[in-house]
């Protein structure tokens, strides 16, 4: 029978020769990631259960992200809580406050590989499908599940297949494809559906791009990003992993396979306005508006790529004086790489703030707040009403490349005219 | 179970229902205190415990933080209806045991403060204000086994009690 890789990676997870999209499986899980948010809710559900010992704690990778340091009493107990269950239960793969951001760290750890299932408590778990694994977001009682039994019972997904050709023009990248795509579908035009992306453009997009675009799956519905593995999967984790892994590609005849053509040839710099990430404009309707500050970072665009691509427009520029901008790097691996190619210096010089690897403002629960009628130009993946602080402030998402510009100019402003 | 209706639009996401700045907090009752908080600063004092919840398409979409089911347990909310759910908040709130009912348009037959009456038995919701009734799809089956237990921490302890997990 002909199966999409979603199925295919399913069907080896519940011990079956082939599943169907719709089927209920019950799947065994490779990796399960949770962090300093998600994570005490977790333990505290597994400890409800009764069971004393997690299934296998090298499984399981734990670290904080979303508030490091911790800025409060609340959130230093919960690192309290993740620290003591980390110990009582062995868990070997422990990040504490030092990598970063959870969906970069993972994959540069060499914790993702092709073919296997990987859940977290976070809905951006998406993201690792980049790497032709199936990962998902989950809640934290799903994952007490996980952790007693190292198993999750699933709905194997359709699989919406979003043929990419074309060539990307200048200062046009992976976010704003994505953008695009979730401007075209909607922020429900995938619920429940695996989104694999495909096509030329997919295939000569770096891993870094890849994952931008199975980040923001979660943002149209999708239960997963997904992109077949290739050489330059294989090469991302050369030196990364000791895991052993097989290659899973999906048949073009699976019958449970929707297509969708996309052609980037003609796409200018794309802008997710305010309060919803399906009401995406290309820059020239938009380009004028006044911001308050810019955040380059987050588990979309905080990677090395997307600095360099500010930087080139940073230099010898500077963050205008009505605004402020924060530059958070995805990791520490990110930041150590930024610092030994001069980027930060280039931040810093024109007046950026310089933040350690976290989620910064994007969870409008730690740094970088914006208050009420202030305007936040954002390289991450949510502009909800309230996502970066006041209720009364307004996020609009682009790429790393229209935040530098913006950043200069104290306006959203197209880099082309730059 | 019987309750005022509660009413909010489409793509409610969950931020909207618990704002990230609240996220260090754990406990059920303090979440309840920034129930909606959202899209609603004043619905904490509002609501009352068996009230319902009503949305449009694709209520609970965004982040996968249960803080926002929990929220809703904590401040008694007995159902949430919606004509469409996000998936991580669907699994999240059976999780929790908090019915979720599907009903294509009912944004459109139900107005604030209504009175609503939902039983899963018999699978009919009746707006008890207007006299409409409605029927309720069943969840599939395994689902329907998870709330019946009231969530999936009871169901689980059942299961591995009797050696099926």
């Amino acid at each position: 029978m002909s199966m999409t890789i979603a199925e295919k990676i399913f069907a080896k997870a519940s011990g079956k020769k082939e599943v169907d999209a719709g089927d209920v499986v019950m799947a065994n899980i490779d990796v399960a990631m949770t962090h300093d948010l998600t994570g005490p809710l977790s333990v505290e559900a597994f400890e409800k259960i009764g069971v004393p010992k997690v299934w296998d704690p090298e499984k399981i990778v734990i670290l904080f992200d979303h508030q490091v340091p911790a800025d409060s009493l609340d959130a230093v107990t919960n690192h309290m809580i993740m620290r003591k269950f980390v110990k009582e239960q062995g868990i070997t793969n422990f990040y504490d406050v030092r990598e970063g951001v959870c969906h970069q760290v993972l994959p540069e750890k060499g914790h993702v590989v092709p073919g296997e299932i990987v859940v977290g408590t976070d809905s951006h778990t998406c993201t690792h499908g980049a790497l032709g694994a199936f990962a998902t977001g989950i809640g934290s009682t799903d994952m007490s599940m996980v952790f007693a039994t190292g198993k999750l019972w699933f709905k194997v997904p359709e699989t919406i297949k979003f043929n990419i050709e074309g060539t990307l023009p200048d200062y046009t990248y992976a976010k704003d494809v994505i953008l695009n795509i979730i401007g075209q579908i909607g922020a429900d035009g995938a619920t429940y559906k695996a989104c694999q992306f495909a096509g030329e453009t997919t295939s000569n997009m770096s891993v870094s791009d890849r994952m931008v675009m199975c980040n923001m799956a979660i943002e149209m519905g999708g239960k997963t990003g997904l992109v077949e593995p290739d050489q330059k999967t294989v090469n991302y984790l050369k030196n990364r992993t000791n895991k052993s892994y097989n290659i899973i590609k999906g048949d073009n005849d699976a019958a449970s396979l929707e297509i969708m053509d996309i052609d980037v040839s003609d796409l200018e710099p794309q802008i997710a306005c305010p309060h919803n990430v399906d009401n995406v404009h290309g820059i020239s309707e938009v380009e004028g508006t006044p911001i308050d500050q810019v955040f380059l970072g987050s588990c979309t665009n905080g990677r090395i790529q997307d600095l360099r691509d500010a930087a080139k427009i940073l230099k010898g520029n500077k963050v205008s004086n009505s605004i402020r901008m924060l530059v958070i790097p995805a990791s520490r691996e990110v930041y150590t790489k930024a610092l030994n190619e001069g980027l930060m210096n280039i931040f810093v010089d024109s007046g950026a703030l310089v933040c350690n690897p976290c989620c910064g403002p994007c969870l409008g629960g730690h740094i970088g707040l914006i208050g009420p009628g202030e305007v936040s130009l954002s390289t991450s993946n949510r502009n909800f009403k309230g996502r970066q602080g006041s209720s009364e402030g307004e996020v609009y998402l682009s790429s790393a490349a229209v935040a530098a510009a913006s950043a200069i100019t104290g306006k959203i402003e197209d880099p082309r005219n730059l | 179970m019987k309750g005022k209706a509660w009413k909010f639009g489409n793509d409610i996401d969950t931020d909207l229902i618990l704002p990230g700045r609240y996220l260090v907090l754990r406990c059920e009752s303090d979440l309840a205190q920034h129930l909606m908080e959202g899209a609603d600063p004043e619905f904490p004092k509002k609501v009352k415990k068996g009230d319902i919840i009503v949305g449009g398409k694709n209520f609970g979409c965004g982040s996968s933080r249960e803080h926002a089911p929990i929220a809703m347990k904590g401040a008694g909310i007995s159902a949430v209806v919606a004509e469409s759910f996000a998936r991580i908040f669907y699994r999240n709130a059976i999780n929790l045991g908090i019915p979720l009912i599907e009903i294509k348009d009912i944004s459109k037959h139900v107005s604030q403060g209504d009175e609503l009456e939902i039983d899963m038995e018999k699978g009919i919701l009746k707006n008890l204000t207007t006299g409409e009734e409605f029927t309720i799809k069943g969840l599939p089956g395994f689902m329907r086994n998870i709330l019946d237990k009231g969530g999936l921490i009871p169901y689980l302890k059942e299961e591995i009690a009797k050696g099926e997990l």
